[in-house]
């Protein structure tokens, strides 16, 4: 009886601990109101001057929302819309008033061979229409696989134009490899030309617009209010997702160190630590999926001021991350059940908005 | 008169005999394939959702795994690949209601991850997906 018992609690303990699902408490505390209805999958947005939100649906739809209306903006180029690649992040030059020029990433199926890759872009607009526009970087090559485009876009305060992209479902070749694209946080000149500093510009055959390497898709990237440093989350495979705070030339360790295994639950390698590799500053295992980041800077959630929040896909929440000595102490889960996030951005008013696939684009509240 | 029946019958097996051919593929012929297209495809597009063991993600993500919807509702799942799925459906007595996107996939794409997920984890068809069928079912 007493050995029936023990392995009755040990199915138990193995059915709670083989659901993957995180322990992170809900804060019930807080809501939402609805700013932008009715999106599929807004990936990334940006607040413009007037405080109207230019949008990026994946499905390769460029939206200006005014006065409750969607405007489409017409005259983007050919978009790669094929597993988690199309139209995805969007960002203002730090300058935008004086300059209009807007970016945007995508996946671009330009060049020889087939399938696509990622690509940024700069355009203004006019008349709801997109002019001069200029593809800043394409990665190569092509490929048919569907994954890891990472394409978040960030200026820092030098006005250095700061993306991401994932290794594109090739692990084992891309990531560690300077040659090559993908697996990367790239560092260019707003208008796109290679900054004479950046960190292997003296590397041969090296794609000197790389900034550090050994990323596997990282899906969100925001510049820390106060430390101004490049702060990047990216997905892992099954466990293993990560912050890393993005230093030049540094390599991230994916998929020579991880704190993740394959889907399949079978080992990648037995590291999770190598010399010359950084640690990431914090990792989620089981992973939480994450997309769209954003810092609270504002005064407009009381104690919660300098926390970081993180979009979770695969939970459908917002984590909010309590930092503190440069580590994570402390998650919770706002928004809860809401939806997949996609998206994650501080307003200029203070408020945080969330993009949420299926829903819209929300912002959040605190009571 | 008897000549007439013969010819009718032997023409009428030999057409069962070559439908039987062409739609159905046997049992054994099913075992000895293994999907490795539509494995890959998988992988790619669908696994993050559904997982490895085609048990999708209680109440978010429907399972494949031993899943009526899968089975019985052939050309809904192909229609579902193809055009992407929004709204209310119900897989083994529950009820999910999300939205899968349109992945991009070519017919042929569909018809290979079709005939993997309806032959994997305990599921059996023997009836395979054919490129042209996929290429058949509208929006």
């Amino acid at each position: 009886m007493k050995l029936k018992n023990i392995s009755y609690f040990f199915i138990l303990f193995l059915s709670v601990t083989t659901c993957a699902q995180d322990k992170n408490t809900i804060n019930t505390k807080n809501s939402y109101e609805i700013v932008v209805p009715e999106l599929n999958n807004p990936w990334g947005f940006a607040f413009l001057p007037d405080h109207s939100i230019l949008i990026t649906e994946k499905e390769g739809k460029l939206i200006h929302f005014k006065d409750n209306l969607k405007t489409v903006i017409s005259g983007l180029p050919e978009i790669y819309v094929r597993g988690q690649g199309g139209l995805l992040d969007i960002a203002l030059h730090p300058n935008y008033k004086d300059n209009g020029w807007v970016y945007f990433a995508y996946a671009s199926p330009k060049g020889e061979e087939r399938g696509g890759n990622t690509a940024i872009m700069r355009a203004k607009i006019k008349n709801n229409t997109l002019v001069n526009k200029q593809l800043l970087y394409k990665a190569t090559p092509n490929t048919t696989r569907g994954q890891h485009f990472g394409s978040r876009i960030v200026f820092d305060v030098n006005g250095y134009l700061f993306f991401t992209i994932g290794e594109r479902g090739n692990r084992d070749v891309n990531p560690q490899d300077l040659t090559r694209d993908c697996g990367k946080v790239y560092r260019l000149k707003d208008d796109g030309t290679i900054p004479k500093d950046n960190p292997f510009v003296n590397v041969a055959n090296a794609k000197t617009a790389i900034y550090s390497y050994g990323h596997r898709n990282p899906q969100g990237m925001e510049l820390h209010p106060i430390t101004k440093d490049i702060w990047t989350h990216e997905h892992g495979p099954r466990g293993g997702d990560e912050i890393n705070i993005i230093k030049p030339g540094k390599n991230y360790g994916w998929p020579t160190i991880t704190h993740g295994k394959n889907y399949s639950g079978t080992k990648i390698t037995d590291k999770t630590a190598k010399k010359g590799m950084e640690q990431p500053l914090h990792y989620w295992t089981p992973s939480i999926a994450p997309s769209g980041m954003a810092f609270i800077s504002s005064n407009k959630y009381g104690d919660w001021k300098g926390n970081l929040l993180v979009g979770s896909l695969k939970f459908n929440y917002l984590d909010r991350c309590v930092l503190k000595d440069g580590k994570v102490i402390k998650e919770e889960r706002l928004l809860d059940d809401i939806g997949r996030i996609r998206s994650v951005e501080e307003g200029p008013d203070g408020f945080i908005y969330v993009g949420v696939e299926n829903l819209g684009i929300v912002k959040l509240t605190r009571s | 008169m008897i000549k007439y029946r013969f010819i009718i019958t032997f023409g009428a097996t030999l057409l069962f005999s070559c439908y039987s051919e062409k739609k159905k593929t046997t049992a054994e012929s099913i075992r000895t394939q293994d999907f490795v297209s539509g494995k890959q495809v998988y992988d790619d597009f669908c696994i993050n959702c559904h997982m490895v063991n085609g048990k999708g993600v209680p109440n978010i993500f429907p399972p494949l795994a031993s899943s009526d919807y899968l089975m019985s509702k052939r050309e809904e799942s192909i229609r579902s690949i193809k055009y992407g799925l929004k709204g209310p459906i119900e897989v083994n007595g529950k009820k999910y209601n999300g939205v899968m996107a349109q992945q991009g996939l070519s017919n042929k794409e569909i018809s290979d991850v079709m005939n993997y997920i309806t032959n994997s984890w305990n599921n059996k068809n023997v009836e395979l997906v054919t490129e042209n069928e996929v290429s058949k079912v509208q929006q």
